[in-house]
C-alpha cells in the first residue's frame, strides 16, 4: 500500500493553542515532536477567539484583590459544581504564570494606564482610578460570573495574537507542523497507543504516524450543530478516534455551551467582551430585560444562565422578529466610537461586513448559538487519557475537567496553555520513561483497515446514501432536540432519530471520485463517527435526570448533588451497536469547596445529603 | 428582485491524471445576505461534491479563504455577492502550489517564508516564573496589535508583482512582520540583523512600490507605512554596513 511513515516522540493530533502549547514542553525537553492540523496551525479555531483570557493577576483597578482562590471558587461555582476540583486548583494557581510567559514570548497584552479610566457597567458609567504602581503590568477587562476583572486581552483579537506567538515559539524551536493532515484512527494494541494513521489533505495519500505518546488537541464538537460559532472544521475528529478504540471514553458528552451573543443570521460570535465592556441586551421594546431576572450580576451572569433567560424572554413575546426567526439586541452604542473602533475593532468590523450594521448607532441582532464543548476525552490531572497508555489529551477537546457543565468566558483559551503547559510537564516525564517497541504490524492492520473504508466509500460499495444529507439532518435534530432547553420526550425522540440516521451514515457512497484532496470522502470518513458523537451527546442527555450549569432540564429543573454529583462516560464499547455504554464516576476526588449556591441563575438545589424518596 | 448567478470556477485536481484545467460553470439563485462561503458551500453539497476550497472560521479572522474573486484577491468568506455583478468568477490565488480548484497551499508558504525571516522575539534571558512581568505602554503594545493583525491570508501576495517573478521575494507580509519586531523591545536583534533578514532584493529591496498589496489587504494593515519605514531603515543601514569594519561572521556578505 502506498504511505509514508513518519516517527517521532510526539505526535500531536492538533495544533491550536493547546497542541502548540504541550509541543514546546516536550521540545523544550529535547523530544521532538510533530503536530498534525486539518488547516495550517495559525488558522486553528483558536485564532478566532476574541475576548480574553482568565488570570488572576489583581493588576487593574476592578481587578484589586483578586487571586487564584477568588479565580478558584469563580470557576467551581461557574462549572455549577460539576469540575475535578483538583484540576480547576491547579488551573487557578497557574494561569498567572503562563499568560506572563506569553508575554515573555512576545505577546502583547493591553495594560494598564494609570490614572483616572471611564468604564461602563449595565449601561451606565463610572470612574475608577488605575494605581501609578501598576503603570505597565497587564491590564484586564469584566467577563460574566467573575468576582473580579481578570480576563485579559489584546483588544480583540486575543486568540489570534497568541496562537501566533506561540507558533511563533514552535517555529523557532524547529517543532514540526503537518499541516493538512487529518488523523482517521488510532493505532493501539489494546493498552499502548502507538500513533495513528492519517490522510494527507493534499494528495489524499494514507500516512503512518508512530509515536512514543499521542496528543488529542483536536479543539470542540460544534459542528454536531447546525447553529454554532464555531470553525467548520471543528467536527469532533479526535474525539471520534478516541471513542472509536472502545476503551477511552467521551466525558460529560451532554455538556454543551450556548453562547448568549451569536449574530442573527450567521451564528459569527461576537465577543462577551461586548458585555465585560458594558454592552447591554434589550428586547423588541429596547428595554434592558437581564436586570429583572438576575439583578445581581444582569448581563454579567455566566453563559448558561444568560442564554436560558434570553430564550425565556423570546418566549414570553420580546423577541424581535425577523425572517431567520426572534432575536434580541446587543446595544454597545454608548460605549462610544474611540472604544468601539479600538477595544472592539473585530466586533466593529464583523458587525459592518456581515450585516451591513454600524454598532456605533445601530443594534447588533443576536441569539444564543452553541458555541463550546466541555465534554470530551476523558483524562486524569496529568492530561493522561483513561483506557489507553501513551494517550493524552488538553483543550477544548479534553475533559480535563476544569469546566464541568459550564466553562466561564475566558477560561478556555486560559485552558489551552495552562493545562497545555502543565500537561506538557507531564507527557516530557512519560517521555522520559518511555520505552516503546513499535508493532508494526499493528500499523499496517490499521493502514489497511482505513484503505478498505476508503475503497469501499468510492466504490459505494455498502450503499449510496448522501453525506452531507445525512450531516443536515443530524445537526437539525442536535440543534431542535437537544438544545438549550431539554426534555425527557425531545431526547428520547432524538436518541430515536440519531439511531435511523446512523444506519444510514454506515451506508454512505460518494458521488464523486475521491480523488486527491477530494472534501466528500473526507467528511464520509468521519461521518459515521460524528452520528456516534451526536448519539453520545443526546444519550448522556437523556440519563442525567437534572438540571446543572448547560444541561438544563425543563422536566427535572433542579440540580440534584444527591444523585447526579457525578460525570458520564461514555464508552463505544461494542461497535456493532448503535448506542454507547454510560458509567459515571465522582465529579472530584477533592471536594475544597463543597456545592451551594452559585450567587447568580436561581435554581432549586438538591442537597448531596437530602434522603431518597420513595 | 432575486438574481440568477451564474459561477464560473476553475477546476483542476493535480493528483488525477484525467484532470486538465478548465472552467466549469455553476448557477445559483441569489439570497438575501448570501456570501460566497454560503454560496461555494451550497453548490458543492448540491452540485458537484468534488468541489475542493478552503474555509475554516468564515467571519473573516483565519486567513483561509483567500482567493481571485473577479480578478481581484480577497476573502471569500467577507465577499457578499450582491457586492458583484450577477457573472462572478472564481480563480485559485497565483504564487502559492496549487492543491486543487480553489484551493492552494499557504501554510507552507507561510510556515518557510516564517522560518526564513525568523518570526519569533529574539531573546536570551530566560522566563522567570516567580517574577511580575515586564512592563509595557500600553500605546505600544496597541502598536504592535496593529501589525500582528494580519491573518497570513496571502491576498498582498498574489497581488504582487514581485512576487509573481520570484519565488523567493517575501512579500509585504513579511515585511510587515518584521516591521513589528523592530518595534518590540523584548526582541533584542539589531538593525544589522535584520538587514540580514530583509536588507536584499527578496526582501525591501525587491518592492516596486507600486501599492497593491495594501488595496487588497482585507485587514487594512497600513503595509506601505511599514513598507517605507523599513525601505529607509534598511537602506540606513546598507549605507552603514559599508563602511564597517567586516567583522562578525554574519555581516560578512556585506
Ligand atoms: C468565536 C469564538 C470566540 C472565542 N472567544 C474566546 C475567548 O474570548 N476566551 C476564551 O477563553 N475562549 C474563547 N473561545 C473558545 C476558545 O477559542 C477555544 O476553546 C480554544 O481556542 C480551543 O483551543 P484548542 O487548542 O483546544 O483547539 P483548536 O484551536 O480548535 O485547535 C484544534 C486543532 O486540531 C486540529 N484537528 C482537528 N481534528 C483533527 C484531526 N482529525 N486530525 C488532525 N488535526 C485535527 C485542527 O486543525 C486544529 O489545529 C472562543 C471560541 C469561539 C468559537
Ligand atoms: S498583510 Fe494583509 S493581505 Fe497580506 S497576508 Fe496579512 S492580512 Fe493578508
Ligand atoms: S508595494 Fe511592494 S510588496 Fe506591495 S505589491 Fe507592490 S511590489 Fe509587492
Ligand atoms: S474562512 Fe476564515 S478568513 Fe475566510
Amino acid at each position: 500500500m502506498e504511505h509514508e511513515t513518519f516517527y517521532t516522540d510526539l505526535l500531536c493530533v492538533g495544533a491550536g493553542l493547546a497542541g502548540e502549547r504541550v509541543a514546546i514542553e516536550a521540545a523544550a525537553a529535547g523530544f521532538d515532536a510533530i503536530l498534525l492540523s486539518l488547516v495550517p496551525a495559525r488558522r486553528s479555531h483558536s485564532c478566532a477567539a476574541e475576548g480574553g483570557m482568565q488570570a488572576a493577576l489583581g493588576n487593574c483597578a476592578m481587578g484589586e484583590g483578586d487571586s487564584p482562590d477568588v479565580h478558584f471558587a469563580d470557576t467551581v461555582k461557574g462549572s455549577d459544581w460539576g469540575c475535578d476540583q483538583e484540576c480547576a486548583r491547579i488551573f487557578a494557581d497557574t494561569a498567572p504564570i503562563a499568560v506572563r510567559e506569553a508575554a515573555h514570548w512576545g505577546m502583547p497584552w493591553n495594560r494598564v494606564v494609570a490614572g483616572k479610566a471611564k468604564y461602563w457597567k449595565g449601561g451606565e458609567e463610572f470612574e475608577a482610578e488605575e494605581k501609578k504602581e501598576k503603570h505597565g503590568l497587564i491590564t484586564a477587562r469584566a467577563f460574566g460570573g467573575t468576582a473580579k476583572w481578570r480576563t485579559c486581552y489584546t483588544a480583540d483579537g486575543t486568540g489570534h495574537t497568541l496562537l501566533y506567538t506561540l507558533d511563533n515559539k514552535i517555529t523557532s524551536l524547529g517543532v514540526h507542523v503537518h499541516d493538512r493532515v487529518e488523523a482517521i484512527s488510532l493505532i493501539h494494541d489494546g493498552e499502548n497507543c502507538m500513533g495513528c494513521v492519517a490522510r494527507d489533505l493534499k494528495t489524499g495519500k494514507l500516512r503512518v504516524y508512530l509515536a512514543k505518546a499521542t496528543l488529542i488537541a483536536t479543539g470542540g464538537y460544534g459542528r454536531l450543530y447546525s447553529e454554532t460559532t464555531n470553525t467548520v472544521i471543528n467536527e469532533g475528529g479526535g474525539h471520534i478516534i478516541a471513542l472509536d478504540t472502545g476503551l477511552v471514553p467521551f466525558g460529560n458528552p451532554e455538556a454543551v455551551q450556548f453562547h448568549p451573543t451569536g449574530v442573527v443570521p450567521t451564528n459569527i460570535l461576537v465577543t462577551e467582551g461586548c458585555r465585560g465592556d458594558g454592552g447591554t441586551l434589550l428586547d423588541v421594546d429596547e428595554k434592558r430585560f437581564m436586570d429583572k431576572y438576575e439583578p445581581a450580576k444582569a448581563e454579567l451572569a455566566s453563559r448558561d444562565v444568560v442564554s436560558r433567560w434570553m430564550m425565556y424572554h423570546i418566549a414570553q413575546g420580546k423577541g424581535v422578529p425577523s425572517p431567520y426567526g426572534d432575536h434580541l439586541w446587543l446595544d454597545i452604542r454608548h460605549l462610544g466610537e474611540k472604544h468601539i473602533t479600538t477595544k472592539l475593532r473585530e466586533v466593529y468590523d464583523l458587525c459592518r461586513h456581515f450585516l451591513g450594521v454600524n454598532p456605533i448607532t445601530q443594534l447588533i441582532p443576536v441569539r444564543p448559538a452553541q458555541h463550546y464543548s466541555m465534554g470530551g476525552v476523558r483524562t486524569n490531572s496529568d492530561g493522561a487519557a483513561y483506557g489507553l497508555k501513551g494517550l493524552f489529551s488538553a483543550g477544548e477537546s479534553s475533559c480535563w475537567d476544569m469546566h464541568g457543565f459550564n466553562r466561564l468566558g475566558g477560561n478556555s483559551l486560559a485552558e489551552t496553555i495552562v493545562a497545555g503547559r502543565h500537561v506538557g510537564i507531564k507527557v516530557a516525564e512519560f517521555l522520559k520513561g518511555a520505552e516503546v517497541t513499535f508493532k508494526t504490524e499493528l500499523a499496517t492492520q490499521a493502514l489497511a483497515a482505513d484503505a478498505e473504508r476508503i475503497e469501499r466509500l468510492v466504490r459505494g460499495a455498502d450503499g449510496n446514501e448522501n453525506v452531507y444529507a445525512i450531516k443536515d439532518a443530524m445537526q437539525q435534530v442536535m440543534m431542535d432536540k437537544v438544545g438549550i432547553f431539554r426534555n425527557g420526550d425531545d431526547l428520547q425522540a432524538a436518541v430515536d432519530t440519531l439511531r435511523e440516521i446512523y444506519a444510514k451514515a454506515l451506508k454512505i457512497g460518494l458521488k464523486s471520485n475521491g480523488i486527491g484532496a477530494n472534501p466528500e470522502l473526507a467528511l464520509a470518513l468521519k461521518m459515521p463517527g460524528m452520528v456516534r458523537l451526536a448519539i453520545c451527546v443526546a444519550y448522556g442527555a437523556q440519563m442525567r435526570t437534572e438540571s446543572r450549569g448547560c444541561h438544563a432540564r425543563d422536566d427535572y429543573p433542579a440540580r440534584n448533588d444527591r444523585d447526579w454529583l457525578n460525570r458520564t462516560l461514555a464508552y463505544w464499547t461494542d461497535l456493532e451497536a448503535d448506542l454507547p455504554e454510560l458509567k459515571y464516576e465522582p465529579s472530584t476526588q477533592v471536594m475544597y469547596l463543597p456545592p451551594g449556591d452559585r450567587g447568580y441563575g436561581k435554581t432549586e438545589i438538591i442537597p448531596m445529603d437530602a434522603p431518597k424518596e420513595d | 428582485m432575486s438574481r440568477t448567478l451564474k459561477f464560473n470556477i476553475f477546476r483542476f485536481n493535480p493528483e488525477d491524471p484525467n484532470s486538465v484545467p478548465h472552467t466549469d460553470t455553476f448557477t445559483l439563485e441569489e439570497t438575501p445576505s448570501l456570501t460566497l462561503f454560503i454560496a461555494l458551500n451550497k453548490i458543492r453539497e448540491e452540485q458537484d461534491p468534488s468541489l475542493i476550497f478552503d474555509f475554516a472560521c468564515r467571519m473573516a479572522i483565519c486567513g483561509s479563504c483567500g482567493m481571485i474573486i473577479n480578478g481581484r484577491p480577497g476573502l471569500a468568506c467577507k465577499t457578499l455577492t450582491s457586492e458583484l455583478p450577477t457573472e462572478i468568477t472564481l480563480m485559485p490565488l497565483p504564487v502559492f502550489k496549487l492543491v486543487g480548484d480553489l484551493s492552494v497551499d499557504t501554510g507552507t508558504w507561510f510556515r518557510e517564508t516564517n522560518t526564513k525571516i525568523e518570526s519569533w522575539i529574539h531573546n536570551d534571558q530566560d522566563f522567570d516564573a516567580q517574577a511580575i512581568e515586564e512592563r509595557m505602554e500600553n500605546d505600544l503594545a496597541n502598536a504592535i496589535f496593529e501589525l500582528e493583525r494580519c491573518i497570513e491570508c496571502g491576498c498582498c501576495v498574489a497581488s504582487c508583482g514581485t512576487a509573481n517573478m520570484r519565488p523567493d521575494f517575501v512579500g509585504a507580509f513579511a515585511l510587515n512582520r518584521i516591521a513589528r519586531f523592530i518595534m518590540d523591545p523584548r526582541d533584542q536583534r539589531t538593525n544589522s540583523e535584520y538587514f540580514e533578514v530583509v536588507g536584499n532584493d527578496q526582501g525591501v529591496f525587491g518592492c516596486m512600490g507600486l501599492l497593491a498589496c495594501e488595496d487588497v489587504c482585507p485587514r487594512e494593515i497600513p503595509l506601505q507605512d511599514q513598507l517605507g519605514i523599513l525601505r529607509r531603515k534598511m537602506a540606513f543601514q546598507g549605507l552603514k554596513n559599508l563602511f564597517k569594519p567586516k567583522v562578525t561572521g554574519r555581516e560578512r556578505r556585506f
